[in-house]
């Protein structure tokens, strides 16, 4: 099976978000694989050693994306994908991210191809989606359990708490939820092993893109970090003093009871 | 000549859910004269359903019933949206994010080559252009985004921007389409309710959420009770759920649900910064934890440092007093 994941490197999820002329300072800071892209990656992994095949791991990004794709190396995929927009391309948002997968996944013939349910950053959730329309072949969001069985597809998908039971078939792009796996921690011989497995970068002009075909349909104006918050209150005295004082705050000062 | 907008409502058992009326007053915060067309599909006949979204401020309202669109697939929907959307040419489209919101529009807008902006909480105007706010980061962090060009597309956060008033004297056509659904290659063979009946998390005024400290299932009793009191609903910490006091469908946070209450309520929860990220925008958050150390006093409004299952049998109490 011609398995592929996309992945996107985020913030680590502990690091402390600072905004500086309206954008995120990213300076020093941690950056990990998405989490729910940890999903397609194991996910990938447990279908490729059930039925064969090959993972190619895909990323947009920058030189510093390498580091990420080394890890889903190092985790059990067999090839990586770096297309570096570093040098051709200023602004870019969702559009711009599905135009460049689709000019990549062209030539492929693609069986199945797993994203994550969301990034934890922007968190539009569109990037699945919008590439599963753009190359023609369905979709399903959100998927806890995947089997496979030659074309057919058997998947059970998270619907906000409920579970819809979903059948389908390849070619198909799925996008991942929590609850689908246990992503694997990298083990030394697969870091050993990462080093040597074939990592291609590429960019847009591999892709037969210019910068018109990819310009962004929406524009970011501003990012500001939340008002700080009022250093709540912690109630004193006795628990029955507490209680009654909670209540009458929620009722007269915040009007929510 | 004024904008026209669709809003493409959800019907869930029959009932059109609440974020759907509030898409309708995301869509005039918008465009002020907009003509509201509202897109409603079930395999249900939707005649009520269409008055009820005319009540709440659609200007006329296009349903399409069919075996098909019995359960949402993107395949079902994604056809019939597309074709309204070729026959009326609107200049923008508004839906709310929820799990059908969130999987039909980036294909919808795939297909028009426009520019989707997600999970939007506020809508500020720029003169004529409408601004819209949505938190980035987990929501550590907001961005201010709008279109390059004149197409709208928006997907609004339930519980943010109020719907209107309901007015049934307000009246507009409702128009039943026949529109036929080719072959679906994604077919839904069963829905498997784990949600509990009663008011939806995502879209619930009040809710209690219990942790780990919650300690069992059986724990978790006396929140149901004080959610019943307060009208709202409950929820969890994945740590509640790992530990199978709840199911998963309770889940509040990076990977759960992301709910914006006016009043959360936080029961033996420790706070960490996944479960911060599905609930630190509420409007009004209590903490009531053992442990005065515990992260979740940081986001607070009101802090309660005691034992769980002393404080809570009061609190129902007190409340049970003040709304007699
Ligand atoms: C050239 C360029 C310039 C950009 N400039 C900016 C900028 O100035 N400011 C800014 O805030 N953002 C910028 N972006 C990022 C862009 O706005 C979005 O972050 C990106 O399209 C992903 O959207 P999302 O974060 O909502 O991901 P989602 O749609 O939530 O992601 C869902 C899934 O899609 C896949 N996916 C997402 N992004 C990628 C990726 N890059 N590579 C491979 N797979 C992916 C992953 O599987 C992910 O889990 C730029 C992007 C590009 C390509
Ligand atoms: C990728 C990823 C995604 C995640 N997504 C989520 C998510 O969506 N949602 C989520 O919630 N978590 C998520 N987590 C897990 C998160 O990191 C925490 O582990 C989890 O939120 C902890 O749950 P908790 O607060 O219930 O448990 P704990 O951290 O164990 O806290 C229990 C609290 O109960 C208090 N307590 C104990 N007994 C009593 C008592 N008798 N009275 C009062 N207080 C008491 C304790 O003082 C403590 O503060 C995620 C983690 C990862 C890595």
């Amino acid at each position: 099976m011609n398995i592929y994941v996309l992945l996107k490197k985020t913030f680590d999820t502990e690091e402390k978000i600072a905004v500086q002329d309206g954008r995120i300072e990213d300076d020093g800071a941690e950056f990990i694989i998405n989490p729910y892209d940890e999903y397609a990656i194991e996910e990938a992994i447990v279908q490729r050693d059930t039925h064969g095949g090959e993972i190619t791991v895909v990323t947009i990004g920058d030189e510093d994306s390498e580091k990420q794709l080394r890890t889903a190396l190092a985790m059990g995929a067999d090839k990586a994908v770096l297309i570096n927009t570093e040098e051709d391309l200023e602004e870019g948002d969702q559009f711009t991210t599905a135009k460049i997968l689709e000019a990549y996944f062209k030539d492929k013939d693609a069986d199945l191809i797993l994203a994550g349910n969301v990034a934890i950053d922007e968190a539009s959730g569109q990037v699945g989606p919008r590439l599963a329309e753009l190359i023609g072949i369905p979709y399903v969001t959100t998927i806890t359990s995947l089997s496979i069985d030659g074309a057919d597809v058997s998947i059970e998908k998270d619907v906000e708490g409920d579970v819809e039971v979903i059948e389908t078939s390849l070619p198909l792009l799925v996008t991942c939820q929590q609850g689908l796996n246990d992503p694997r921690y990298p083990s030394l011989p697969g870091i050993m092993k990462a080093k040597k497995k074939p990592l291609e970068e590429l960019e847009i002009d591999d892709l037969d893109l210019d910068e018109d075909d990819v310009e962004a349909k929406t524009k970011t104006i501003d990012i500001y970090l939340p008002p700080e918050k009022e250093a709540g209150k912690v109630l004193e005295g006795d628990i029955g003093d507490q209680v009654r004082e909670l209540v009458s705050l929620l009722k007269n000062d915040k009007k929510v009871l | 000549m004024s904008d026209k907008l669709l809003v493409i409502g959800e019907v869930r058992d029959n009932d059109i859910r609440n974020v759907s009326f509030e898409a309708i007053a995301a869509a005039k915060q918008i465009s002020a004269d907009a003509e509201i067309v509202g897109v409603l599909l079930s395999d249900n006949d939707l005649a009520s359903a269409g008055e009820e979204f005319i009540a709440y401020g659609a200007d006329s309202v296009i349903t399409v019933t069919h075996d098909n669109l019995k359960n949402y697939t993107s395949e079902g929907y994604g056809q019939v949206v597309l074709e309204i959307i070729d026959e009326l040419s609107p200049n923008g489209i508004v839906m709310g994010h929820t799990s059908i919101g969130k999987d039909l529009t980036p294909k919808i807008a795939s297909r028009l080559s426009a520019g989707l902006i997600s999970d939007v909480v506020d809508i500020e105007k720029d003169g004529e252009a409408a601004v819209y706010i949505r938190p980035i980061y987990s929501g550590k962090a907001f961005e201010k985004k709008a279109f390059e060009d004149d197409f709208t597309f928006v997907t609004i956060r339930p519980n943010n921007i109020p719907a209107l008033e309901k007015d049934v004297s307000r009246s507009g056509e409702v128009t039943s389409k026949d529109i036929d659904i080719k072959d679906l290659r994604t077919v839904v063979k069963e829905v498997m309710r784990k949600a509990s009946e009663g008011v939806d998390l995502s879209e619930a005024d009040v809710i209690v959420a219990g942790g780990r400290g919650v300690k069992s299932a059986e724990g978790f009793k006396p929140l149901y009770e004080l959610a019943e009191v307060l009208g709202g609903a409950v929820g969890a910490s994945r740590g509640a759920c790992d530990a199978d006091y709840c199911d998963y469908a309770l889940q509040i946070g990076q990977t759960g649900k992301v709910v914006t209450p006016d009043l959360y309520i936080a029961v033996g929860i420790s706070g960490a910064i996944q479960h911060l990220a599905g609930m630190s925008n509420s409007k009004v958050i209590v903490a009531i934890n053992k442990d005065p150390e515990s992260n979740i006093f940081n986001v607070a409004d009101y802090g309660i440092v005691g034992d769980l299952f002393e404080v809570i049998p009061l609190l129902i109490e007190e409340i049970k007093k003040v709304k007699a």
